[in-house]
């Protein structure tokens, strides 16, 4: 193995893994906790060590509309964003989507304003579910890496043509030192490959016009295609998915599934979250508790199908949200959940838990007491509350 | 009004892209008009002054001659007529032409 | 000097039916400015008037490339385009010439777009901007934006029985954008058609960012007849409501002088949005704006040096 291991901070990894992909075109505005990659990557590029034109934009907002008019033009095109940034993207974020550009974006989670708080919560991504972008969630520093590049194909992919949206966890993850396997710089980019462009801005022999007035006559039907093409990306994340494997060894599905076959109760999370279920998991089977763990990776296109076969033979999950989403029947994770468990031939019991809010902590005692939860409803049959508020004070 | 047929979803192009440039051509404007620009070439200069000034590029020019009005397109703004330094070109009601 | 004649040989980029208003000013601007060009150009459009009439889905006007991406944002869009160009040159990947620019009306490039614009500027790409400023937001149905002019009828100033009329001056925008020390920026007009497309060559040929603020009469907003553009928008330079100068590398140059300035009562008295100032009580708001426009044409003489 010629690839090196070496400690290194989520956002770093992350930079790293852009210089790698070496992007045409990256446009980017700093942010806490994404700042980071935006400053590593200025120095890679003071240094002459990628080929892209780096934009220091006066905003997001600005970010993500030259990343429109940049990718739109003909090449690979990234950014990176958090929270706020991301809302100031907003409105840019449907062009990119409806426009079919494949805009690469590592977003670290935090929450949203306001009150103004820079920590971890899913509140910021959650919010852009609907917005038409690829959403992938990543545990750790190295899926953060390994996702980043991954990213890449399934957005250019010729089926799928959409922007897509790599998470990790806001200072767990972005600013968190974890030993990680740096990949090889040649075979990152022989993996990424080159760009595949369609309808190019600057092939000025074949003029197009993007972005037209689209009325009712037409924009249901381009809406339609990018149905189509999001449910199309969740067959292209899993074959780019087995390529990685096949490449580098690590394996990377729409979910995974930690000691859940044989599982009576179970936890479904996303993010960092789940790698301290894991140690709980573990825990927990030492004693012989019947426990196990879903954690999803690919919240958008959301595979609801095989999440309902995977959780249907369970008694009861615990679905966490690390966002609220006001006035809703529970979490966007649970609703989701939910609603998919219909297709299930039986539904176990199921309970929404919306923690963190904030970068409020969590931690194993915590996720031990909700493990402890749902035996007592496996137990009584019965969940008395549906939608728990964990760890804020009464 | 030009039609054209309208499509399902897998038959055009994604994102509202248009590849067909400038096929706003085929889309008749002409219809907006109530007054007509008519030209009189005898005291026409051709100094292409009503050119440089249409709104709807219906000035039709060749070789730096112009070779007439595109009423496809021309909304009869009458900026040609008022601009016109040798009043070459009359405001005509429409109503007074049966084509 | 441009020579018509030349001009009416190259093909024209912006195509007939488009559905813009008779007699709108936008397209007299967007031909003209288009027509100083000898390469082949990529169009960012902001929202408004222009891009809406321009690409109403099936058709586009526009036989170069052309995209429109929000209201607020053509020149961060275009920074994006001329960026991807930049890099592609770079690594050997296209070796064209190619020009970009990117319209917006006043709502978009004076208010709503105005840090898109100047942020793009400030990074120093390499593209025209060009304002067709209307004065308001005219394809909403004529509301105010800071390019309005005091006194003006808009549906969000109206002449009311206690406001008559917007109350504010317009912003200064090509000022803002001269103080930016960007190599060229220009104030035009499509009457003097030959100092906008002679402005419009120097933007497009001016390495780093180049903008032109072209007043664009509007028949509808303004209330007067669709034939009457080119005439208000000569009496707005006859009056010098609308001066035409230039800044080249810092150097600030007129371009025109009226042989004696016209009262601006005739510019008002041409627009039925002016209509209401002429009612006796309001009559010392057009004394105003006179006192307005003679202090600002003294300070400009003196910072193009004739004076």
């Amino acid at each position: 193995m010629n690839n090196k291991m070496t400690a290194i901070t989520g956002n770093e990894a992350v930079a790293y893994a852009i210089k790698q992909i070496n992007p045409d075109v990256m446009a980017a505005y700093p942010i806490t906790p994404q700042t980071d990659i935006v400053e590593k990557y200025s120095e890679y590029v003071a240094d002459g060590l990628v080929n892209t034109e780096f934009i220091t934009v006066e905003s997001e907002h600005s970010a993500m509309s030259a990343c429109v008019g940049a990718a739109a033009a003909g090449g690979r095109v990234m950014t990176a964003t958090s929270a706020n940034g991301l809302a100031l993207m907003f409105e840019i974020l449907y062009v990119a989507s409806s426009n079919r550009l494949p805009i690469i974006m590592p977003m670290v989670n935090r929450a949203l304003s306001g009150p103004i708080n820079i920590h971890c919560d899913h509140g910021d991504s959650m919010a852009a579910r609907d917005s038409s972008w690829i959403q992938i969630y990543s545990e750790n520093v190295q899926e953060a890496y390994d996702n980043t590049i991954q990213a890449v194909r399934i957005a250019e992919h010729m089926e799928v043509r959409l922007p897509i949206m790599v998470m990790f966890d806001g200072f767990i993850t972005s600013h968190g030192i974890e030993c990680v396997e740096l990949l090889e710089d040649n075979k990152v980019a022989k993996f990424v490959g080159k760009y595949p462009p369609r309808y190019p801005l600057l092939d000025i022999d074949h003029p197009v016009t993007y972005g037209p007035l689209d009325l009712y006559d037409y924009y249901f039907e381009h809406k339609r295609q990018q149905i189509e093409a999001m449910r199309k990306a969740k067959k292209v994340v899993l074959e780019i998915g087995k390529e990685f494997k096949k490449a580098f060894g690590r394996e990377y599905k729409l979910f995974e599934e930690y000691r859940l076959s044989d599982a009576e109760r179970a936890i479904v999370v996303l993010s960092s979250t789940a790698g301290t279920a894991k140690e709980v998991v573990d825990e927990l089977r030492t004693k012989g508790e019947k426990v196990g763990l879903l954690k999803l990776r690919l919240f958008r296109p959301f595979p609801y199908k095989e999440i309902a076969q995977t959780l249907s033979h369970l008694k009861a999950i615990a679905i966490l949200d690390r966002s609220a989403s006001f006035g809703a029947f529970g979490g966007p994770l649970f609703t989701e959940i939910r609603s998919a468990l219909l297709e299930a031939d039986k539904i176990p019991h199921n309970v929404n838990y919306i923690y963190g809010l904030g970068g409020r902590d969590i931690n194993q005692t915590d996720i031990a007491s909700i493990y402890a939860d749902l035996e007592k409803i496996v137990k009584t049959s019965r969940v008395e509350e549906r939608v728990k508020y964990f760890g804020v004070r009464e | 009004m030009s039609d054209i047929k309208k499509l399902g979803w897998k038959e055009i192009p994604e994102g509202g892209l248009i590849a067909k440039a400038g096929n706003s051509a085929t889309y008749e404007t002409g219809s907006w008009r109530s007054v007509r620009p008519v030209r009189d070439e005898e005291k026409c200069t051709n100094c292409l002054i009503c050119w440089v000034y249409c709104p709807d590029c219906s000035i039709l020019v060749s070789d730096g001659k112009i070779k007439g009005i595109d009423y496809s397109h021309c909304k009869g703004c009458g900026i040609c007529a008022t601009e016109c330094p040798v009043k070459a070109i009359k405001m005509i009601n429409e109503k007074e032409f049966t084509d | 000097m441009a020579n018509l004649k030349e001009l009416s040989k190259k093909e024209e980029i912006l195509s007939g039916g488009h559905r813009l208003c008779a007699g709108c000013g936008a397209s007299i601007v967007v031909r003209q400015v288009l027509s100083a060009l000898d390469d082949p150009v990529v169009v960012a459009n902001a929202t408004g008037c222009l891009e809406v009439a321009t690409t109403i889905y099936p058709y586009t006007s526009w036989k170069s490339s052309f995209i429109h991406n929000a209201f607020e944002n053509a020149a961060a869009t275009i920074s994006g385009t001329e960026a991807m160009f930049k890099s592609l040159k770079r690594q050997g990947k296209i070796d064209k010439e190619i020009k970009f620019i990117a319209f917006g009306g006043d709502g978009g490039t004076y208010d709503i777009g105005l840090q898109s614009l100047s942020g793009a500027l400030e990074r120093g790409h390499n593209f025209v901007y060009v304002c067709y400023d209307n004065e308001g937001y005219m394809n909403t149905g004529i509301q105010r934006s800071s390019a309005t002019p005091r006194g003006a009828w808009t549906t969000t100033t109206p002449a009311g029985k206690v406001i008559p009329g917007k109350a504010q001056y317009h912003k200064n925008l090509t000022e803002i954008v001269a103080a930016h020390n960007i190599p060229y920026v220009a104030q035009a007009n499509p009457w003097r058609w030959n100092d906008l497309i002679e402005k419009a060559r120097k933007a497009f040929y001016t390495d780093g960012p180049a903008f032109i603020n072209v007043l664009s009469p509007c028949p509808r907003g303004w209330r007067f007849d669709s034939k009457d553009t080119v005439k208000i928008s000569k009496l707005a330079v006859q009056t010098n409501f609308w001066p035409l100068y230039e800044v080249e590398n810092g150097v600030w140059k007129l371009n025109y002088r009226p042989k004696e300035r016209k009262p601006i009562k005739e510019w008002m008295e041409a627009q039925g949005r002016y209509r209401h100032l002429f009612r006796s009580e309001n009559e010392h708001i057009i004394k105003e704006i006179q006192e307005e426009i003679d202090k600002n044409w003294e300070k400009l003489l003196v910072k193009c040096g004739e004076k």
